[in-house]
């Protein structure tokens, strides 16, 4: 489908408002073209003597007209510029909603920033094409008609010579047009460019520092600004002469009209005031030779825009549930990897890798940065899809699970914690507010038994509002530590039956996390727990280590087991009584 | 020398709008204009002679009327018609002349406010990176600049010409006839009154749309980075209600703007063609007395139909001078940001690769402390020599201050209480650029520049010949893989050097400092991994780099320090021990236990090697 084509029923959705906005906006045509017309038998009578009670007619009526011509004006704008907004709203909420539903791998290859200029700025660029745009067009396009059908009707003769230069306007429109459209991408382009510069000159600032290289800088950006100066002249130029080129071909038919018009008038053929309203009408076409360009601009810009929305509104959501399963399926909890491999972007992660884990049993992983710790995790929720018959929670697939029953049953910590710009308590809370519709309990109570599990209730004195302390963006004014427990309190008040801890409590003195994990035990019991640590005291307790390499389990077995073998697992952990005797001196 | 401390812009300060016209600031962007003034006093006489060019076209048409409609007669048509054509030319020629002449001058101007805030930018303080992000920086060169670019290019001289024809049209009809002037300009009021009510609404729903704006932009940063906890708590629903009532208060605050638009343009059509009924009413009554001739009538109606367009225009105007406002307090509070490392005396750049002070280049620490923030010090009291060509190691746990050790040497930062000498001088009194052109410095990361990869070994010194470069290159053993490239020592390297891998980026580095022949080298070596071949080729090209140079070296793996002349092993901030490798492993102290935990790692094969250290 054109992008145009799916461009249609975002719009037909306002189509009543539109119908009636062109309406009005015919009306308002029409009676801002009655003006001159009104002028023509003034003049005219005015010549012929009239008397002062027919001149207040005439006055009358030209205020009249301008007055009912204000009011459709007022409307027409509200309508439908009105319209434009509320099909710019519908289709940001059209937009957000796709955007919510695209995996995780699409935020990894996506920059934010580029996002959300797509439902800002882009979107704006469409809602010009869709509102303003129309408008203007079919304004012109009737203004164009009816006017030089007035003309016409007055002298013939004179409208065509009149009309003689008008090809000229439309061929320089559209030539410059073009010219001025590619130039200003070309500056855009500039522009990137410069700010390229000065970024890395910014970011090396200690190299740039080092090797006295600022001078070299200072150099190289004069260069691309200068560039950019050369650029932007060119553009003058072309718009330079442009607009004084349109005023310049108006003109020209304004001296035509003057200097072949009054013979006519001389001559009989015409009045003064028809003179006159011709005038008046050659003024007001050349408002539509202008805008034609500008359209012209809105349409080629918004299209562009619309189809930089598209890349994102037709990628491929991240999972559809094939619903095997009943959603109220109640899961246990038993974990099965089976000989699971996982490449991403095209690199291999994890290779062959089984295990199983019973309901209250705590699975451990460990490995060197890079090794497919995480990635195994995040495959649990289904944050990124296995590949069928790998993973399976009480022996069935879970890509066979409702992806909300799944991501319902487990609770996941991520190394990083993401905090929104809420208060503490309400980021505990955003773990049970899902879905899930009413939590049945108090929700403060329910809040602080799970921030006390997470040793993060001694913390809340040393805040000015306690738990009703703004957390500000991502959670700037926590600690490391700090946010961590509260990604803690988050995953576990929904009481999940599989916990998923991705290395969450590294920012975490050793003593509070060996109490934490003292009273999650509690928790947990009887449910299931995946923990990835490069702490041996963290993982010690586990009922079963996995030890990764280069995404493939190179050692397994309990904390003793594996000491015993002399292995990678047993190093690891000598090595970590060093560091700790090291932190002590 | 004490200084005004300035309060660091912050993101917030980015959206706020300040006042429309601020008198101190606009005297110091005329400054900018000065230079260019000749160019200026030019637009200035086109703008004034176009002024008076389309004054005339409506006046010529009220001679036709009068003089040869009217009256029949046909002589002098032709000559009317001609002047006429020569008023389009002309206009045409000042159009064009001003249109340039103004733009142009404009970009210089902002070319040379750009050139003023990178030129400042470069003298800037690394500490003042530390403290403003990147990004923010350059939205100053780029953004902010351009909306002051508006102000010289359109806003400005655009509304002077606007004020011009204004004046121009009134003049010409008081001349033409007073009386159907007052009655024409009469409704001027009105359209004042009309336009003040429109500013002043225009302004703040312009406010309210804008502050929802920043409301969408700021949800949508949170969320798409926060994604992936929105998913995973099944949020979407909950989210998206929320996005659409923040989505709706911007349709509600933007419809709400559209009204007083709405009123304001047919308001003004209403009130023009008040202003031509009355000028029909009264003016036709004066025609029919005889006492006004019907070309003046007509006159004065298209006059007034041209006098309506520049006021409306003026009320846009406003919002450009608005934001030019802010932009301008922005960059200016950057200009004025102190620099607060600079050399004793003022001495520009370009001496950097000459004058090096003579002298054997002696380093002393005394009792060196330093803090990045208040009192959290990360040396405390640190004293230590380096004499000339001695090789000097540093070691500790991450934390332990030594990547600080190179910060101060390199005047990155200045020390907060003791000293830094070279041969006795301290460091804060000799000129910069002589003190880091002695150094040839080493980071971790091998920060590389777009350019080429012989632009990026020789960093800008003209000085180094292409024949030093490639020895450079050979030395350090880059050669090999810049042989491998497409185009050898001219391939182009991508920004922050993305193509190329760590280690390679590591052994140009190594070629970069080697080039500049730097008679002390320091290095910061890096912690990431590298695979085994190249690792075995940087240790090589680390020995020819340190022979026969006084070298400072940040070491994070043992094996780099083991036959230095010394060892300096710091520790929370403090230096601990100092010696040889064997003289430190005998103390059995701090190098001994950090030894043995390197020692895992040397007896452990490759996949070891990339445990984190932490």
């Amino acid at each position: 489908m054109s992008p145009f084509a799916q461009l249609v029923p975002h719009v037909l959705r306002f189509r009543r408002q539109f119908a009636v906005g062109l309406l009005y906006l015919v009306l308002t045509t029409a009676l801002s073209l009655a003006g001159p017309w009104v002028l023509r038998y003034a003049i005219d009578d005015l010549t012929a003597h009239v008397t002062r009670g027919k001149l207040g007619l005439y006055a009358g009526l030209l205020l009249g007209l301008a007055l009912v011509g204000g009011v459709f004006r007022f409307l027409v704008r509200r309508i439908i510029v009105g319209a434009s907004r509320d099909f710019e709203y519908d289709l940001r909420n059209t937009f957000f909603a796709r955007v919510q539903r695209l995996p995780l791998a699409y935020f990894h290859a996506h920059r934010t920033g580029d996002l959300m200029s797509r439902a800002t700025n882009d979107l704006n660029a469409v809602r010009m094409m869709v509102g303003p745009a129309i408008m203007y067009m079919a304004s012109t396009a009737m203004m164009f008609v009816v006017s030089v059908a007035l003309m016409l009707s007055i002298d013939p003769v004179l409208t065509l010579v009149a009309l003689l230069p008008l090809p000229l306007v439309s061929v320089t429109v559209k030539t410059f047009g073009s010219a001025i459209y590619r130039q200003s991408e070309r500056i855009q382009a500039q522009l990137a460019t410069l700010s390229a510069v000065v970024q890395e000159s910014l970011a090396g600032v200690r190299v740039v520092r080092a090797y006295c290289r600022e001078a070299v800088e200072t150099e190289r950006f004069r260069r691309e600004n200068r560039e950019y100066l050369e650029r932007n002249a060119v553009l003058i130029r072309l718009q330079a002469f442009f607009y004084p080129s349109l005023a310049f071909i108006l003109g020209l038919a304004g001296v035509l009209v003057l200097w072949l018009g009054a013979r006519h008038v001389i001559e009989g053929r015409i009045t003064v005031g028809q003179f006159v309203a011709f005038n008046a009408y050659l003024v007001m076409l050349s408002w539509p030779m202008i805008a034609f360009g500008f359209v012209t601009n809105l349409f080629q810009r918004g299209l562009a825009a619309w189809k930089r929305m598209l890349d994102v509104m037709n990628a491929e959501p991240a999972m559809r549930d094939r619903h095997r399963v009943e959603p109220s399926h109640p899961i246990r909890g038993r974990l099965e990897f089976r000989d699971l491999s996982f490449a991403y972007n095209g690199r291999r992660v994890l290779e062959g890798v089984s295990a199983r884990v019973e309901p209250g049993q705590i699975l451990a992983l460990v490995g060197p940065t890079g090794s497919g710790k995480s990635t195994l995790l995040s495959l649990l929720p289904r944050l990124f899809d296995p590949p069928p018959g790998t993973v399976f929670i009480d022996d069935v697939d879970i890509l066979d699970l409702p992806v909300s029953t799944l991501r319902r049953a487990i609770g996941m910590v991520p190394q990083e914690p993401f905090l929104f710009s809420d208060t503490i308590a309400e980021n505990v809370l955003f773990g049970v507010d899902g879905d899930d519709g009413d939590i049945g309990r108090d929700p403060a109570r329910l809040a602080h038994e799970a921030m006390a599990i997470a040793r993060l209730d001694k913390d809340l004195a040393g805040f000015p509002d306690g738990a009703d302390t703004p957390v500000g963006e991502r959670g700037v004014t926590l600690s490391g530590g700090q946010k961590q427990r509260a990604a803690l309190a988050r995953a576990i008040i929904a009481n999940p039956r599989i916990l998923l801890l991705d290395d969450a409590l590294s920012a975490v003195d050793a003593y509070t996390e060996d109490e934490i994990l003292t009273r999650l035990q509690e928790v947990m019991r009887g449910r299931t727990s995946l923990i990835v640590s490069h702490r041996i005291s963290t993982v010690r307790r586990a009922d079963l280590i996995l030890v990764l390499d280069h995404g493939r389990v190179v050692e397994r077995g309990t904390h003793d087991e594996l000491l015993a073998r002399e292995g990678m697992y047993a190093r690891l952990y000598r090595k970590q009584l060093l560091e700790l005797e090291l932190e002590a001196l | 020398m004490t200084r005004r401390m300035r309060r660091p812009a912050t993101a917030h300060d980015d959206e706020a709008l300040g006042k429309a016209y601020d008198a101190r600031l606009m005297r110091r962007l005329l400054g900018f204009m000065r230079p260019h003034r000749v160019a200026i006093g030019w637009t200035v006489v086109a703008i004034i002679g176009l002024s008076v060019l389309q004054l005339a076209p409506p006046y010529l048409t009220k001679v036709a009327i009068d003089a040869h409609i009217t009256t029949g007669e046909l002589d002098g048509l032709d000559t009317l018609a001609f002047l006429f054509l020569g008023v389009l030319v002309l206009s045409y020629v000042l159009e064009y002349v001003q249109t340039y002449t103004l733009q142009v001058t404009g970009q210089r101007i902002i070319f040379d406010l750009r050139m003023r805030i990178q030129e400042h930018l470069q003298r800037l303080d690394v500490a003042f990176y530390d403290r403003n992000p990147v990004g923010r920086l350059m939205t100053r060169v780029t953004t902010d600049v351009d909306a002051l670019n508006d102000l010289f290019a359109s806003g400005v001289v655009s509304a002077f010409r606007d004020i011009f024809m204004l004046g121009g049209i009134a003049i010409v009809l008081v001349v033409m006839d007073w009386r159907l002037a007052i009655v024409a300009l009469s409704v001027l009021p009105l359209i004042a009154l009309v336009t003040q009510w429109f500013r002043r609404n225009a302004r703040h729903s312009y406010r309210q749309v804008r502050g929802w704006i920043a409301r969408i932009n700021a949800f949508l940063q949170e969320n798409i980075t926060g994604m992936a906890t929105v998913q995973l708590f099944r949020r979407e629903a909950l989210h998206f209600d929320r996005f659409d009532a923040i989505n709706q208060g911007h349709r509600d605050a933007n419809i709400a703007s559209i009204f007083y638009y709405a009123v304001f343009y047919p308001a003004v059509e209403v009130l023009g063609a008040l202003a031509i009924a009355a000028i029909v009413w009264f003016g036709g009554g004066w025609t029919l007395q005889g006492t006004l001739e019907l070309g003046s009538l007509v006159a004065f109606v298209l006059y007034s139909q041209r006098f309506f367009r520049p006021i409306s225009d003026l009320s846009e105007k406003f919002n450009l001078l608005q934001a030019a406002m802010a932009s301008s307090e922005r960059i200016f509070a950057l200009l004025d940001t102190p620099v607060s490392i600079e050399s004793p005396t003022s001495r520009t750049p370009s001496d950097c690769h000459h004058g090096l002070p003579a002298g054997p280049g002696h380093i002393r620490f005394e009792h060196v402390w330093f803090a990045y923030r208040d009192d959290e010090y990360v040396l405390e009291d640190v004293t230590f020599d380096v004499a000339p060509g001695q090789r000097v190691g540093v070691v500790g746990a991450t934390g332990a201050g030594k990547t600080t050790l190179i910060n101060l040497l390199m005047r990155f930062y200045d020390v907060n209480r003791g000293r830094i000498t070279i041969d006795g001088v301290d460091i804060r009194e000799r000129s910069l650029t002589a003190l880091r052109s002695r150094f040839g410095l080493v980071l971790q990361d091998g920060y590389l520049f777009s350019g080429t990869v012989a632009d990026n070994i020789r960093l800008g010194s003209d000085a180094i010949s292409d024949a030093a470069v490639r020895r450079a290159a050979a030395a350090v053993h880059a050669d090999r893989f810049i042989a491998s490239l497409p185009d050898g020592f001219d391939s182009p390297v991508a920004e922050r050097g993305a193509t190329f891998s760590v280690g390679q980026r590591q052994l140009l580095s190594f070629a970069r400092a080697l080039a500049h022949q730097p008679s002390v080298l320091v290095l910061d070596e890096a912690t990431s991994s590298i695979d085994t071949d190249t690792e075995q080729l940087i240790q090589d090209a680390l020995r020819v780099l340190m022979s026969g140079r006084t070298t400072i070296a940040i070491a994070h793996r043992l094996s780099t320090v083991q036959d230095m002349d010394a060892i300096l092993v710091f520790h929370k901030g403090r230096l601990r021990e100092t010696g040889s490798h064997q003289e430190l492993l005998a103390q059995r102290g701090l190098y001994f236990t950090l030894y043995q935990l390197q020692y895992r790692d040397q007896e452990a094969a490759l996949a070891e090697a990339r445990w984190p250290v932490s």
